[in-house]
């Protein structure tokens, strides 16, 4: 099977650490250095992708601003666990972007479609 | 076969660094070579120069710096999330307006470029830390 590009991958809520902004930081540098990207949202790592987010009330950025641009940057493969999903009761049409979900059973697969994977 | 490490967890309050600088250490032991080791998030707290550890005690960033010694390793901290938290040399703290500076010798701050640089130059590129 042919590899390509870097696969971030990213577990954990928007804001109780800075783990998801720590993931788009690379994901944005693996697009500026023209490395094919995606990135694969899992387990709590899902909620960083719902719309409406007010976080200035704790002193904190909004995520969905930058999230926005990762369309501009060419990050177009947005990958989130189905079942991540539906654990935490929520729904594709909650998110802000427009994502391709992955079952369990595909994650392997997609996994190892990717040269490296960094988790972040 | 090149790997590169990447290193999140900090010297003393997890296993990972440790873990991470065993792991260096058997991959140059079975004849690999490392092109980086990549420190980022609280990863950056292995660069201080200024850890003190009781003698029976395991010094982490002293282990990486004799380690990047004596097999002339790229040890690359991030310097975006280094200066978050402290960890800056001589140049960064004339440019932050510091009086002390405490990046340890054999380390160096560069950007999250040399991360992606790292993926594709090696073979292999394993993680530790994450998730915390």
């Amino acid at each position: 099977m042919s590899t390509e590009g870097i696969l971030v991958m990213t577990r954990s809520a928007p804001y109780g650490s800075s783990a998801a902004r720590d993931a788009l930081d690379v994901a944005l540098t693996c697009s500026v250095f023209e490395q094919p990207v995606t990135l694969l949202f899992l387990d709590d790592g899902v909620f960083q992708l719902l719309k409406g987010q007010s976080p200035s009330v704790i002193g904190q950025k909004n995520l969905n601003a930058v999230q926005q641009s990762l369309p501009l940057y060419d990050i177009k493969r947005l990958c989130v666990s189905t079942s991540s999903l539906e654990q935490r009761g929520l729904r594709q049409d909650e998110l802000i972007l427009p994502v391709e979900l992955v079952d369990d059973a595909a994650l392997p697969a997609l996994l190892a479609q990717h040269r490296h994977v960094l988790s972040i | 076969m090149i790997f590169s490490i990447v290193v999140q967890a900090p010297p003393v309050q997890t296993q990972g660094a440790e873990t991470a600088l065993r792991f260096a250490r058997a991959v140059l032991a079975a004849g690999h070579s490392i092109h980086r080791i990549f420190f980022y998030r609280d990863g950056v707290h292995n660069g201080s120069a200024l850890t003190c550890t009781p003698q029976d005690e395991f010094n982490i960033p002293q282990q990486w710096q004799e380690l990047a010694q004596q097999h002339k390793l790229d040890l690359v901290v991030c310097i975006a999330a280094a200066v978050r938290r402290g960890v800056i040399n001589e140049q960064e703290a004339v440019r932050y307006k510091q009086d002390q500076w405490n990046l340890r010798d054999s380390f160096e701050l560069s950007g999250l470029g040399q991360l992606v640089e790292a993926c594709i130059q090696s073979d292999r590129v394993v993680t530790f830390g994450a998730r915390s």
